[in-house]
């Protein structure tokens, strides 16, 4: 076990726990920021997706002895009160349909649009081609993020 | 006006069930049904008059209602109160919708499976809002001395016009509680809707952006535990014994030991399908402990019965399909006269591998148990099954088990089945703490409960003028028998033959999204194809012949067949305007018709250019639901069923060797991603004022047909053999 001081969503948060661990498990099972989720454990699904110092970053696989003061954001850091861009066009478009996956969606949409905010319609899918959606909410997802790159 | 029943006799479908703290609460069966005889009525199970569902009008206006079915990610938490709301005359805004949690006294029926929460909650969901409506009227004549008739009901507010009188649904709510409830109701007529069939957001939309906890993988409680299970590594295994001391020691783990989920005399009900008895259970502080002592942990297993692998299965599949069965599931006329005296005769075999349903949120369960209760919280599709096997399996009366329902991260028939919730019970029984039981996705894609792998051979006869004679089906799975034999064509060919096999395997498989459709569909529409060659036909065409038979002259008893012939062909010719059929577009075309679950769709997919399997471009759907209740939410609901259907088809498969998985997370078992998703789709609906029918499945099915017909038009291949990636047939010609 290790304490690690950990810089995020703008807070600085202390945990004790091996170095080894996912940041995954760390912000779920020790700070309770279950937005991120669990998909695969293997960076293959991207349900875990946040941002480290801006790029999208599966957290599965991101030990929490390698962050050190990185930046990271998570789906509850992305806004205050739920009106990031790509969380209103997700509403817009009304996106989810189990909406287990969409916060890994919305963080690799949010990070894309950051670097590219016009992106083409490929340069979306090559971005996006990391989070499995399995109800297949796939062409509004494209939509949604078209429509955040416009506001 | 349609006007309908609350009781009939002395068993009512709507109570009045009193309030705690102001406001009229009414209770209502959701299982109701007011079209139906008193001989039907005295013929229901007494439970369906148990009340299962809630509507609560507040002393300040709000309307709560208590959707009492498990939302899965097809969007019955909104569609389902709009239908209350709609017959109350609420605004939609002051509508809040709460997830029911289970409780066995109140809730009979909670079960999303079969695509049919609309289609059954339609009548009583409307009488609900009608009956507390009325209710709010009568206190209001009361009140203002007036007739009841004269008050109008919109957007919350009652009006009697001719006294000047108006008040809100809160002020007469309280009121409401002294009314008894109304033999009778009056509800609107199909095209006076003004909720129904409008565009409505998801209700849990600004939650789930956010990341708020709603799935069964989110509760933290305080003192909670972490599970996890290790399983057999192979179909036909069983447990002979571990080293569990190294790992009990490992950082954070507090117990690692043996049990077994049923013991034998526990009654197992249908919902323990799949289940593993006897399973290894680590238990610690956290879940990457846990996964950390799962590593370590050292298991031995040892043969129990047959280790099959796919080839195995496919030699078996092969074999049935040469079988002729001793009594034909149907049989009209006599095919192999037809066959012998035939112009032309096409035969095809086509068949599909095992699937998982890898939901994104694996496998889960809070239990917290203890002498005087069990409580339990997660993601489950059929709690009222699964809590009798909890209070068996516990040693507990049923009474003392609360289940209550999470939002799930995506069900597709996989969590109809409950074995994890009572292997959390179990667990958090040993502990005598609450724990929260996760399985890792390689434990949720290796422990079964697969989509059957199918094996079906068709044999067609043509008459020289290129009519359809003779029809022959003869269909296999692994542990389930494939075939509907009075869906389409039978009915409209005059020799017609069906017959099925099972093959019984200890790999185990249960429902997965459109069961048995979900790949018949895809075989069937694709040999209609060939057939519509062979006769010199256009495919959309070619069916529409057949459904004309169907129509006009019925082979056999036309009640036997499960399928109405004119809304078959009402979405073909709906899809065949939209799409333009017939007009060349310099692309590869297909179409394929389903029906199921109720609901008829057809489609024509039209492919890009290049690629061994090109991408699909475009999508035209047409969609014979009855009523849309929420247009926004259906074309998602059909959106995402045709892309589960072609990604499935094109890419994904399970496969074992010597029992063992070969696939065990998403870097083996592919699954279809953003850029080889469908680019654009345009769904319809046929306008018939129907009642409505459910829209979880029926799209899937067809879309595989439509794809594969396309894939001929594109690359002169016929795929047989799914996933389609992994076939490369030979040119047709």
């Amino acid at each position: 076990m290790a304490t690690y001081t950990l810089n995020i969503n703008g807070t600085k948060q202390e945990v004790d726990v091996d170095p080894s661990t996912p940041m995954l498990w760390v912000l779920r099972d020790h700070l309770n920021l279950v937005g991120t989720k669990y998909g695969c454990g293997i960076a293959q699904c991207g349900a875990c997706t946040i941002h480290l110092n801006g790029t999208a970053t599966r957290a599965c696989m991101l030990t929490v002895s390698s962050v050190g003061d990185q930046e990271i954001t998570t789906i509850e850091g992305l806004s205050e009160e739920g009106d990031h861009p790509v969380q209103k066009a997700w509403l817009e478009v009304d996106v989810p349909q189990c909406g287990y996956c969409q916060a890994g969606q919305i963080m690799t949409a949010s990070a894309l649009l950051e670097k590219n905010p016009n992106p083409t319609d490929e340069e979306i899918e090559m971005a996006m081609n990391g989070n499995i959606c399995r109800c297949g909410t796939y062409t509004r997802i494209k939509k949604a993020v078209k429509l955040a790159a416009k506001s | 006006m349609t006007l309908v029943k609350t009781k009939i006799g002395r068993r009512a479908f709507i109570r009045n069930t009193g309030l705690a703290s102001g406001g009229l609460v009414i209770g209502f069966s959701w299982l109701a049904s007011c079209k139906m005889t008193p001989e039907q009525v005295n013929n229901l199970p007494k439970e369906w008059f148990d009340l299962n569902g809630f509507l609560k009008v507040g002393d300040n206006g709000l309307v709560t209602i208590m959707s009492p079915n498990p939302e899965i990610g097809q969007n019955v938490k909104t569609s389902m109160p709009m239908i209350v709301a709609e017959e109350l005359d609420i605004a939609w805004k002051d509508v809040i919708v709460e997830q029911a949690p289970l409780n066995t006294d109140i809730f009979t029926r909670q079960l999303a499976g079969g695509s049919q929460s609309i289609r059954q909650g339609w009548e009583s969901l409307r009488m609900a809002g009608a009956t507390a409506k009325q209710m709010l009227k009568e206190a209001a004549a009361q009140a203002w001395n007036v007739s009841a008739d004269e008050i109008t009901t919109k957007d919350g507010v009652l009006t009697h016009e001719a006294s000047g009188n108006s008040a809100g649904y809160g002020e007469m709510a309280s009121a409401a509680t002294s009314i008894e409830v109304p033999e009778e109701v009056q509800l609107k007529d199909n095209g006076t809707f003004s909720i129904i069939g409008t565009d409505k957001k998801n209700v849990d939309g600004p939650k789930l952006v956010t990341g708020k906890p709603l799935f069964g993988l989110d509760v933290y409680k305080e003192g909670m535990l972490t599970a996890m299970i290790v399983h057999p590594p192979a179909f036909g295994m069983k447990y002979k014994g571990m080293n569990a001391d190294a790992v009990k020691s490992m950082p954070g783990i507090k117990d690692v030991f043996h049990f077994e989920v049923y013991p034998e005399g526990i009654e197992k009900q249908w919902s323990d399908q799949g289940g593993i008895s006897e399973l290894v259970a680590i238990v610690g502080n956290s879940t990457w402990e846990c996964m950390q002592a799962k590593k370590a942990l050292e298991v031995e297993w040892e043969q129990d019965s047959t280790a099959e692998s796919t080839s195995y299965h496919e030699e078996e599949l092969t074999a049935l399909l040469e079988k002729p069965t001793e009594t034909p599931a149907r049989k009209d006329g006599d095919v192999n006269a037809a066959f012998a005296k035939a112009a032309k005769i096409v035969e095809s075999t086509y068949s599909a591998p095992y699937l998982a349903h890898n939901t994104m949120e694996p496998m889960n369960f809070f239990a917290h148990v203890t002498p005087e209760k069990a409580e339990l919280l997660g993601p489950i599709q059929t709690p009222e099954f699964t809590e009798k096997t909890v209070a068996a399996r516990l040693g507990m009366p049923v009474e003392k088990i609360d289940i209550m329902m999470t939002r799930m991260g995506g069900g597709f028939g996989r969590r109809l089945y409950g074995p994890f919730v009572i292997e959390a019970a179990v667990i958090s029984q040993k502990m005598n703490a609450p724990v929260k039981l996760v399985y890792s996705r390689e434990d949720d894609m290796t422990q079964g409960t697969y989509r059957p792998s199918y094996k079906v051979k068709f044999k067609a006869g043509l008459d020289d003028k290129g009519n359809l004679i003779a029809w022959h089906v003869r269909g296999a799975g692994t542990n389930d028998d494939l075939i509907f034999e009075n869906r389409f064509p039978a009915g409209a060919v005059d020799n017609y033959l069906a017959e099925k096999h099972s093959l019984q395997t200890n790999v185990t498989t249960g429902a997965w999204r459109a069961p048995r459709s979900n790949f018949i569909a895809g075989a069937e529409q694709a040999f209609i194809d060939e057939v519509a060659e062979a006769a010199g036909k256009d495919p959309l065409d070619f069916r529409l012949e057949l459904f004309d038979r169907a129509i006009n002259n019925p082979v056999g008893d036309p009640e036997s067949n499960d399928y109405d012939p004119a809304r078959y062909a009402g979405v073909l010719k709906l899809v065949k305007e939209k799409a333009n059929w017939g007009t060349d577009t310099g692309k590869a075309r297909g179409v394929a018709a389903y029906y199921c679950h109720n609901s008829y769709v057809a489609q024509v997919i039209e492919l890009e250019d290049g690629g061994d399997i090109p991408r699909v471009d475009n999508i035209w759907c047409a969609v014979d639901c009855g009523i849309v209740i929420n247009p926004l939410a259906a074309k998602n609901q059909i959106e995402g069923g045709m892309i589960d259907g072609i990604g499935h088809s094109t890419y994904s498969a399970m496969t074992f060797k010597d029992g063992k998985p070969e696939q065990s997370n998403f870097d083996t078992y592919r699954l279809i991603r953003h850029s080889e998703a469908p680019k654009n789709i345009e769904v319809h609906f046929v306008d018939n004022g129907i009642d409505p029918t459910g829209l979880g499945e029926p799209s899937l099915p067809p879309a595989i047909a439509a794809l594969s017909n396309a894939l001929y038009k594109a690359t002169g291949r016929r795929y047989y053999k799914q996933p389609f990636i992994n076939d490369k047939p030979p040119l047709v010609g």
